[in-house]
């Protein structure tokens, strides 16, 4: 009798401890390096949907969430359309999605961001996560964040595009360039994951 | 010369960390502020770190106190939300060995600015610091390993006892309640 007890223990002790796991793992949702990234189809600025898959010769792709309003987004503007410029032609484009409720940030709403995308002449995709479903599947927490996958949506590096926000002169290290110079070597990046200040993700209060 | 100053940094860190007695909590602060070189002074201005190394000394003050250590920004929204919660728990708990400490990232070319008309709007009456070491990736971590670098962002400590926070508190009372274990 007593064993039989002795096991119900250790039966309840050992789901209590799966469900602890399970949990645990469902906390800390979203990717982590080596994972496939899910493909989106959301809106762009110029109102046609956008996927991965529409990228039809990517060696890779520079999934950045940024916004509109927030002063780390504002500072890396010009740097993600030069990195743009630069790394698209080379098979690495640059998809922007605003993970912002704009309910909750304004500034951040569809308009604005067609607004934005046109005074500063946007060279990729900015596209609205409409009814946050994306950023939450990719684990992001903060604008800007980047997610480096490569032509199988295998995510490659997480994080900043390099390590001086407010300076782009003094940056010293530039963290995305050098996963993707990796990548076209057939190597795998030095730095997989790397973190930034940032602005929190603006979701409703529920 | 930087050998040295480090060297003296290091020998700073390990006298906080054996001493163990309550009360001397602020002086501690105040002495790692005073014997660092990268620390700018401008009046007007709360002290501004321009390393995290010299900031790292408040999150290793073992003792008596709880330490309630917020991450914000003048042009963070939901941290400005917040202060006033942080500032009520500098109010009502100044007597029962709670010690606020705001860490302001505002950018260096925003301090004159921004914070300072935003300080003296507010008249804050928790200790308030700046923060501009640029490269967080390399502190991030060492202020949790749990915090991605949104904020706000709020550590809680008491000796070993560490609780951390990346989230906006919605309340006077959702704040309260996290501290309350500590005392």
């Amino acid at each position: 009798m007593k064993k039989v007890f002795n096991l119900a223990i250790l039966l309840v002790a050992t789901i209590g401890l799966f469900v602890a796991a399970t949990n645990s793992t469902k906390s800390g949702a979203g990717l982590e390096v080596g994972d496939t990234a899910p493909d989106f189809a959301l809106k762009n600025i110029d109102g046609k949907t956008v996927s991965l898959a529409d990228y039809k010769n990517a060696k890779g792709y520079v999934v950045i969430f940024t916004c509109n309003t927030c002063p780390y987004a504002v500072m890396y503007e010009q740097r993600i359309i030069e990195f743009h410029n630069k790394y698209a032609a080379k098979g690495y484009p640059v998809i922007a999605i605003n993970p912002n409720d704009p309910a909750v940030k304004a500034g951040d709403s569809f308009e604005k961001m067609q607004q934005r995308a046109e005074a500063k002449e946007f060279p990729f995709a900015y596209l609205l996560d409409d009814g946050q479903e994306v950023y939450p599947a990719y684990g992001a927490t903060r604008t800007p964040h980047i997610y480096l996958l490569d032509a199988d949506r295998k995510v490659q590096y997480i994080g900043a595009l390099d390590n001086n926000p407010q300076d782009a002169a003094a940056v010293t290290t530039k963290y995305v360039e050098a996963a993707i110079a990796a990548l076209e070597a057939g190597k795998t990046p030095e730095t997989t994951t790397t973190k930034a200040i940032g602005c929190s993700i603006k979701v409703k209060r529920s | 010369m930087q050998k040295i100053i480090f060297t003296l940094f290091l020998a700073i860190l390990f006298l906080n960390a054996c001493q163990e007695s309550g009360n001397t909590k602020t002086a501690k602060v105040e002495r790692a502020v005073s014997n660092s070189t990268s620390i700018k002074r401008i009046p007007g201005l709360p002290p501004i770190y321009e390393r995290f190394e010299d900031l790292a000394p408040i999150f290793e003050q073992y003792n008596d106190t709880t330490y309630v250590i917020n991450f914000w920004s003048t042009w963070c929204a939901p941290c400005v939300k917040e202060l006033p919660y942080f500032e009520a728990l500098t109010e009502k708990y100044a007597t029962q060995n709670v010690k606020v400490i705001l860490v302001s990232l505002d950018f260096p070319k925003q301090l004159e600015t921004k914070l300072k008309p935003f300080l003296k709007e507010n008249n804050l009456q928790s200790t308030v610091l700046v923060l501009t070491d640029p490269d967080a990736n390399s502190w991030v971590d060492k202020v949790n390993p749990a915090w991605s670098g949104a904020i706000p962002a709020t550590v809680v400590y008491k000796g070993d006892t560490n609780k951390f926070y990346e989230k906006a508190f919605e309340s006077f009372a959702e704040l309260e309640g996290i501290i309350t274990p500590f005392l």
